[in-house]
């Protein structure tokens, strides 16, 4: 079964191509199957959102929202000022989780129209503002130029 | 007067590099052996230019220089003196220095260990790596300088990001450059060897050292960035299909597959095309990696700034090098001859397969990486790819890599019997076999494919053992008459063995911790006892503790296994000074069946606490899995063919007493 340059080149030409061809099977099954969307509180309003759909929610954590000490669970409110919407999250926050901060959380929509989230996303840093919430509020024009500029370079 | 030494150096270093590019180039293309020789002095000057300017940096740091903008924005003199060190590069401006300090680093080592390469390849490669420093040195001049000065100087500074202040990170960073910037001496013997038109066995046995080398730091660094996420960040995990994790990744299976292919460059100088844009596409990933994490398109631990300029600078570098060097492999690459012929069910062909499904992973890794910012910029949606689309596209591509493993080495070179090197494998097949059988019946009710993943993994570490059996016929000679095969064995087949068996190892803690770890949240008071796992953990309170740098309530926990206490650890909530930055210090007791981890959560009404309590099992067979394959990376490297089998120069005898 020696076989001549050609038909080498051909063979492994045809397994490349296999290879490629399930690589991409596989990533455009996935890609139309797990991918998240982020949105907004009045995204989720506008675009109508419903019960059971796993998303992004982003923007900011309402002033004295945050209401603990109710066991386990942790309820807040997210809100882009256009919209508001809450929030509850089993579990442990993340160490810079504070009121008038970005957030994001993933989760879905209960069927009281309030989000269950199952992951809230830590910051690492203080000055960090997730870049979608950044991008959102800069939409909503309620981004202060100077809240993440000003301390850029300070990681 | 240090930080302008710093800045002078790091210019006539830019110049060095200039020289070095240009020169080289010029003298290699000429036949001018004259000019060709000025390319290791050059190299070696550029890197002493930069190292120069990197002490000064770091000298600006350990004396706290406060009118050094970079010292100021990362440092504080309270900070203990190894993170004044690491602070130096815990920031985009020194990163960035250490990155082209790492790069100069390795251009100089060819010239100095290069004798005997061909004096034209040898100029190339050296001018190859002199254009990419060219580049950044000009990067860090331009857009990123470390060394601007603030007038007047600030009294004390802002403090590095408490959660960088840790050993690991200190440590990780360096050696992932290292691993980034190793493979564009890759990189740079790749194009070498596309403008002279010429790949051979020498070609392969230079470029897979380095490679190897390379390998082995991006896999350690990867490791102790995983480790550190895994016992910094408290979220119980190890990996998380982060972009910046990924960043690292798609080097780190490129440059996997292209230790493989060089194998067979060398032996049998075949693939060498393919070897070629392997080489290329390895450090061209090392460079997006650099372009995704240094540009601020992704927010993240590592994204230091978002500076539109910066991020432009390094996207046009990226276009320069990657476009440059795939368009020279396309005009050049079809003179370059091919070698070998083989079957396809052959060593080389196992090679082409482990070649092939790597490559399709990191595809599909990239696709899932860079989707959501090329999505984002063109409809405006904003989505995100996590976990399931990892192991949905990744998982079923890598599967059937690992299942092959074991048959890859049994094969012989040209031509091959499959079924006879599969009957060779049948105790390992009969071991993974009974591993899938006793992990099925020991968590049962856990994801069908866990026990499968167990066995996948006792499949290749029993593999492992087994050739290695094999090849000293342990069984069938006298103990010592085994040992001495065992000495004798070539450093390559050891390091082979060792970081094959390292993936089985790594696959398995892999399983433990996805499949079969245990997570609860609870509220507890002090002297309230809960149950993880089959040990029993109580709160037995909590204290305030000062740290050098920082406040902390320490919770203690004791845990106790069948009513015997076995030990205490505790978890901190900690608040660092200069920048009230709060973080949580995880407490962590390895057993030998896993990892106790707990999480002190917020205060709760009547003194409780919120805790996530994780019971990890097996989570220390991925550290040693990594642990292995860098170690079956080290005996590789020291395999005796790189030190005596080289080419040398006919001129110098070569009688050397085998060692």
């Amino acid at each position: 079964m020696a076989m001549t340059r050609k038909q080498q080149r051909g063979a492994l030409i045809g397994a490349g191509l296999g290879a490629l061809g399930l690589a991409a099977g596989l990533v455009l099954y996935a890609l139309s199957d797990t991918i998240t969307f982020f949105y907004t509180p009045s995204d989720v309003v506008e675009k109508g959102v419903q019960p059971g759909t796993r998303f992004r929610l982003g923007g900011l954590v309402e002033d004295g929202s945050i209401i603990r000490g109710q066991g386990k669970t942790v309820s807040f409110k997210v809100t882009d000022t256009a919209g508001t919407l809450p929030v509850t999250y089993v579990g442990i926050l993340p160490d810079l989780f504070r009121e008038g901060q970005g957030v994001i959380a993933e989760g879905m929509l209960d069927a009281g129209g309030s989000f269950k989230a199952d992951t809230v996303l830590a910051k690492h840093d203080e000055n960090y503002m997730p870049r979608e919430v950044a991008d959102a509020l800069k939409e909503k024009g309620m981004w202060k130029h100077g809240d993440g500029a000003a301390k850029e370079g300070t990681q | 007067m240090i930080p302008e030494i710093g800045q002078f150096a790091l210019i006539l270093a830019f110049v060095t590099a200039i020289y070095q590019f240009s020169v080289p180039m010029y003298g290699a293309w000429r036949g001018d052996s004259r000019l060709m020789a000025v390319a290791p002095p050059a190299a070696m000057l550029q890197f002493g230019l930069i190292a120069l300017s990197f002490a000064c940096l770091t000298m600006s740091y350990i004396a706290s220089d406060f009118s050094v903008q970079n010292v100021f924005q990362n440092s504080h003199s309270d900070k203990p003196l190894i993170y004044k060190i690491s602070g130096v590069w815990g920031n985009h401006e020194g990163s960035m220095l250490l990155w082209v300090m790492v790069l100069a680093l390795f251009g100089s080592a060819v010239a100095a260990f290069g004798g005997n390469l061909p004096p034209s390849l040898k100029a190339r490669v050296i001018a190859v790596q002199g254009s990419i420093s060219v580049a950044f040195l000009s990067f860090i001049l331009l857009t990123s300088n470390p060394f601007n000065r603030l007038d007047p100087a600030p009294i004390e500074g802002q403090g590095l990001n408490p959660i960088l202040q840790d050993p690991a990170l200190a440590i990780h960073p360096p050696l992932l450059y290292c691993g980034y910037v190793g493979l564009s001496i890759a990189f740079s013997f790749a194009v070498a060897a596309l403008i002279e038109g010429k790949v051979d066995a020498a070609w392969a046995r230079w470029v897979r050292p380095w490679t190897l080398a390379a390998w082995m730091f991006l896999t350690a660094g990867i490791m102790l960035g995983s480790w550190w996420a895994y016992y910094e960040l408290g979220w119980g995990g190890w990996w998380f299909w982060d972009p910046v994790e990924n960043a690292s990744f798609m080097p780190w299976l490129i440059a996997t597959a292209l230790l493989h292919s060089a194998i067979v460059v060398e032996k049998r100088n075949a693939l060498k095309v393919w070897t070629i844009l392997l080489a290329i596409l390895a450090f061209s990933l090392s460079l997006v990696g650099t372009f995704l994490v240094r540009s601020g398109v992704l927010t993240s631990v590592h994204a230091f700034a978002v500076d539109p300029a910066r991020g432009v600078y390094v996207l046009g570098i990226l276009c320069v090098f990657i476009g440059g060097a795939l368009a020279l492999y396309a005009w050049r690459a079809p003179t370059i001859k091919t070698g070998g012929l083989f079957a396809p069910i052959s060593r080389e062909g196992a090679l082409v397969v482990n070649n092939l499904l790597l490559t399709a992973a990191c595809a599909a890794v990239f696709i899932g990486t860079l989707y959501p910012l090329v999505l984002e910029s063109i409809t405006g949606d904003k989505i995100s790819v996590g976990p399931p689309y990892f192991n949905l596209t990744f998982g079923p591509l890598i599967l059937p890599l690992l299942l092959l493993v074991p048959l890859g080495p049994l094969m012989s070179w040209k031509r091959a019997d499959m079924w006879a090197a599969a009957q060779r494998l049948w105790v390992a097949a009969l071991i993974a076999l009974v591993v899938g059988v006793a992990a099925l019946a020991w968590q049962w009710r856990g994801p069908w494919l866990a026990p499968f993943g167990a066995a996948l993994g006792a499949w290749l570490i029993a593999a492992s053992v087994q050739e290695m059996v094999a090849r000293t016929k342990f069984t069938s000679v006298p103990l010592n008459v085994a040992w001495a095969r065992l000495k004798g064995l070539p450093g390559a087949a050891w390091g082979m063995m060792i970081a094959h068996a390292g993936v089985g190892v790594m696959v398995i803690g892999v399983v433990g911790i996805t499949a079969w770890k245990q997570e609860i949240v609870t509220v507890m008071k002090p002297g309230e006892v809960m149950q993880v796992g089959s040990r029993s953990v109580t709160f037995l309170g909590e204290s305030p503790i000062s740290g050098p740098n920082y406040t902390a309530d320490r919770g203690r926990f004791s845990i106790s296994s069948g009513g015997v206490e076995v030990s205490e650890i505790w978890s901190e909530k900690r608040v660092f000074k200069p920048s009230n930055q709060p973080t949580t210090e995880v407490g962590i007791e390895p057993f030998i069946d896993g990892d106790l981890y707990v999480v002190l959560g917020d205060r709760a009404p009547d003194n409780a606490r919120t805790i996530r309590f994780y019971f990890h099992p097996l989570v220390w067979m991925i550290w040693l899995g990594t642990a292995l394959m860098f170690l079956g990376g080290c005996c590789s490297l020291f395999d005796r063919r790189y030190r005596v089998g080289a080419p040398k120069k006919a001129k110098t005898p070569i009688i050397q007493p085998a060692e």
